[in-house]
């Protein structure tokens, strides 16, 4: 099976239901897509696939094949994305662990909707679960990115 | 050649990777400090605290600056403020300033327990002293080189110099003649005055995780790697004190990928911090594991808890609460008399269910074991009881296993039992010591946690005429967490009866609380801020129950119950415990209540005309020795479902370190709150825990979440007075303040948690 991963092409031989989560993490070493519930319920392993952001936890490699996936480790080259960067302008995280799939999902949503509503924000966002309570500044950060013109 | 030996064997002691690392001098001396007589704060726990800087700084040539960090991150901000700390009394360069993680070592860095909202409390002064004394170091290296006194030499923002003489250099550059130089007196430290720090107090110090974290670099338990790696998960038994009887071994073994199946024996009762045993499946990646133990087929026994359900418990503790045969653990005056005799008496019953941490991160831990020695990388919140608790599982001296310490994705008090490690060790002997990593699943997370205990609080008053209390009963029936050390002790322990129930501070003449038995069927364990949440709950919604009945401003009540401005000693209320700290100088404050209350009201304009179906609600809470008041504002819908457009949370919390983070774990509080009040909670049925993921273990998202968090950061000028806690107290007010609001906007009283369907009928 083919499949692009941050620009670099990669073919893949294992159980063609291995979700790409998993495949990402322990066959490719890039880890900064999280597991956190593996039912597609928080968001934490959120990547982009063909530029739309998805749960690669619940994304078997027979439906990621051939496609370009992009995950945290290849949204910009130096972390400078606009999202990344007000993340760390209003210093966002706190445990982090979620950060990563919020980011991809911000990230995600800007590209589709670069002025986004409070409303447009709470439809893309509430997929992802952040358990330290993080909501007030990654909503901030994002109409910060926003302004930027992400 | 000295210094690279010295940099070999400090790089092997802290697990660090390249990097000259010159102050460090390797191994410290072990007789650096006389302990003193260990009573309070930092000196009560084991190991202490150190403040040798050789520990905590090096600097490299280059002049970076390394601040080794003894205490687990798990969000808290612990890594930036303790490196703001030190960096600020060394005059260091903040852009060149870096943190190493500590490994589990206690004897050698003081005490590591990542819990009890102590980082900073306890380790503020020992690392400003840290500090101070590299910087001093470095002046007297500066003096020797240049020939000049001491006292001329100035350390400031990365540079040394000398007026006089118009000399100059750089941290790195006097780095090494440092090193040789001697620690000085603790007693002749100058520390700075607070009006020149560069740091400690700012609020525009960047996290010094930020990098990592958004750029998916940061290493979790989680992430952690090895060459060879293999990976495992674990059917643990359903029920505590369960075993497996039988399994499909030959099933799972056919699954590609999968290497071995494993049976961990389960632990003796109470297990304390041991794993629950089970069947392990160990793989080539963890997707494969969990498709093998998929196949086991397990049959279960269940052992003792095996009929464990939680509405028939709820009514054995409701039981439990309307007996007069619990322990007194606290009397002042005659309530029960007063009782008797009250013309007008209120009585209520609060339920508060089992909680999950469900840190992001569920657990995980690496574990390779390899020439008799053990290496571990874990989310652990206490490294060196992973290190203890693994070495004698594998039968090694503590000296033999290395437990490195990872970032926590949240910790919540989950982390700070060592059972996934132990777990990883376990199974790495197994696999002839081959580095395997046991991943958790939310599912594994949710059904053998060590849970949050279930509670019910009952409350009665007897009002005087005014309608002010003047008898307060409290029982509490409540499994306690030291049924997983002991077998059914069936009391609460000091430290949980100090969490708002010995130590509440109203101002009533007749006081009596009672702890009845409760029996546990499950673990116990620590959940943020812990037993404030039953009593903070039921205290704070009663008080609102009785300024209603007196037909009194629930503030204003509040505040006139709490009494005039004074502080008292917690152990004449009945609290032996006072979070480990001298009640000389952490009484109970209670104009520092009052003060956060003032602040949350005002700020959140108490008082104003609320539309139809919006309602304020208060609540204020002592806890982890700081005060916290929260107003919080919620909208109750037709439907019954309820938004909360706003929430004022107000702390003391003593001296303020980094201000930005006691914001940011005030957030946190109140959206981790909003969901006790509303949506979260553990059950049990046939001993089970029914609840597997986030679709039945709701968890507040954006659009549930409290929408404006107002922060009010009360006091704090003063860095001479004793620091308060930060990471727990702001929770437990949190959830009487919405439920009390929910009583406002609609006249319903909950006293169940969470509120769930209670509004829609
Ligand atoms: S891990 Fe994929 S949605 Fe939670
Ligand atoms: S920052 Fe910890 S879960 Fe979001």
């Amino acid at each position: 099976m083919d499949i692009t991963v941050n620009g670099q092409a990669r073919s893949f031989e294992g159980d063609p239901e291995m979700p790409l989560l998993w495949y990402l993490r322990d066959e490719l070493g890039l880890t900064g897509a999280k597991f956190g519930c593996g039912a597609g319920l928080c968001g934490a392993c959120v990547v982009h696939i063909d530029g739309v952001a998805s749960f690669s936890c619940v994304t078997p490699m027979t439906v990621a094949e051939g496609t370009q996936v992009v995950t945290i480790e290849g949204l910009s080259p130096d972390g400078t994305h606009p999202v990344q960067a007000a993340w760390q302008q209003l210093n966002v995280a706190q445990c982090g662990y979620c950060q990563a799939g919020q980011i991809m999902q911000a990230a995600a949503l800007l590209a589709e909707t670069p002025a986004p509503t409070d409303a447009d924000i709470d439809a893309a966002m509430s997929q992802n679960i952040c358990r330290c309570g993080t909501y007030p500044r990654i909503r901030a950060a994002i109409k910060r990115a926003a302004g930027q013109g992400a | 050649m000295a210094a690279l030996e010295n940099v070999s064997r400090r790089a092997v002691l802290l697990g660090l990777g390249a990097g000259a690392l010159v102050l460090s001098l390797g191994l410290p001396s072990l007789a650096q400090e006389p302990e003193e007589p260990l009573k309070f704060g930092a000196d009560a726990m084991p190991h202490g605290w150190r403040d040798d800087p050789r520990l905590f700084v090096s600097i490299a040539p280059d002049g970076t600056v390394t601040v080794t960090i003894h205490r687990s991150e798990m969000g808290q901000g612990v890594r930036t403020s303790i490196a703001m700390a030190v960096a600020d009394e060394l005059e260091a360069d903040w852009s060149r300033v870096r943190v190493a993680q500590a490994p589990g070592d206690e004897p050698t860095f003081g005490n590591q327990d990542t819990d009890g909202s102590r980082s900073l409390r306890h380790f503020f002064g020992p690392m400003r002293r840290a500090g101070a004394a590299a910087r001093q170091m470095l002046r007297e290296a500066a003096a020797a080189e240049w020939g000049v006194p001491v006292d001329d030499v100035v350390a400031e923002n990365h540079v040394l110099s000398h007026a006089a003489s118009g000399k100059q250099a750089g941290y790195g550059d006097m780095a090494a003649r440092a090193a040789e130089g001697e620690i000085p007196a603790r007693e002749a430290l100058v520390l700075k005055s607070p009006d020149r720090f560069r740091y400690i107090g700012r609020t525009d110090v960047g996290l010094i995780d930020n990098p990592g974290i958004v750029t998916g670099t940061a290493i979790y338990g989680m992430d952690a790697k090895a060459e060879g790696m293999l990976f495992a998960v674990v059917a643990r038994p359903p029920v505590v004190g369960g075993r497996a009887v039988s399994h499909d071994a030959e099933a799972a073994l056919k699954v590609p990928g999968v290497q071995r199946v494993v049976m961990i024996d389960p632990p003796p009762q109470p297990s304390a911090f041991q794993p629950l045993g089970g069947v392990a499946v160990i793989a080539t990646n963890t997707w494969a594991a969990m498709r093998g133990r998929d196949a086991l087929n397990i049959q279960w026994e269940d052992g003792p808890h095996g009929a464990y359900d939680s509405e028939a418990f709820k009514a054995e503790l409701e039981q439990a609460a309307r007996s007069t045969d619990g322990v007194v653990v606290r009397n002042q005056g005659d309530a029960l008399a007063a009782l008797q005799q009250a013309q007008r008496k209120v009585e209520a019953e609060y339920y508060i269910p089992h909680l999950a941490q469900a840190p992001m991160e569920p657990p995980a831990a690496l574990a390779i074991i390899r020439d008799g020695r053990c290496e571990i990388w874990a989310c652990v919140q206490a490294p060196q009881v992973t290190r203890v608790r693994v070495a004698e599982k594998l039968g090694l001296p503590p000296e033999a296993v290395t437990v490195n310490v990872t970032l926590l994705g949240g910790g919540f008090g989950r982390k700070s039992k060592p059972d996934f490690a132990i777990e990883a060790a376990l199974l790495s002997r197994e696999m002839d010591g081959a580095p395997v990593k046991v991943v958790w699943t939310r599912d594994d997370d949710l059904h053998h946690g060590f849970y949050h205990t279930v509670s019910v609080e009952r409350l009665e008053a007897a009002l005087d005429d005014s309608g002010r209390p003047v008898a307060w009963l409290h029982r509490t029936a409540a499994p306690t967490i030291g049924s997983i050390f002991a077998p059914d002790p069936m009391q609460k322990l000091p430290f949980e009866l100090g969490m708002g129930l010995t130590n509440m501070p109203l101002d009533i003449p007749n006081v009596r609380a009672e702890n009845p038995k409760a029996q546990a069927h499950t673990r116990i364990g620590w959940y943020r801020s812990v037993s404030n949440i039953p009593h903070a709950f039921a205290i704070q919604s009663f008080i609102a129950e009785l300024a209603h009945e007196a037909g009194r401003d629930h503030r204003d009540y509040l505040l006139d119950v709490i009494g005039p401005a004074r502080k008292i000693d917690p152990t004449e209320l009945g609290d032996v415990w006072n979070y480990g700290e001298d009640p000389a100088r952490y009484p109970v404050d209670t104009g520092r209540l009052r003060r956060v209350i003032e602040t949350a009201t005002e700020a959140a304009g108490w008082g104003r005309e609320m539309p139809a179906r919006r309602g304020l609600g208060l609540a204020a809470h002592y806890s982890f020795v700081s005060y916290v008041a929260v107003v919080a504002e919620v909208e109750v819908g037709e439907d019954g479902s309820v938004r909360i457009p706003a929430a004022h949370i107000a702390i003391d919390c003593g001296p303020h370190v980094n201000p930005d983070r006691i914001r940011s774990q005030m957030e946190g509080a109140v959206i981790m709150g909003s969901g006790q009040a509303l949506m979260s909670q553990i059950t049990f049925a046939r001993g089970r825990a029914q609840q597997n993921n986030f679709d039945t273990y709701p968890v507040p998202r954006m659009d549930t979440a409290p929408r404006e968090i107002h922060v009010h950061l009360v006091g704090g000028g003063d860095y001479g007075q004793p620091l308060g806690g930060v990471g727990e107290p702001g929770l437990p007010p949190v959830t009487p303040a919405i439920i009390n609001a929910i009583f406002a906007a609609t006249g319903q009283r909950i006293r169940r948690l969470p509120v769930g369907n209670q509004l829609s009928s």
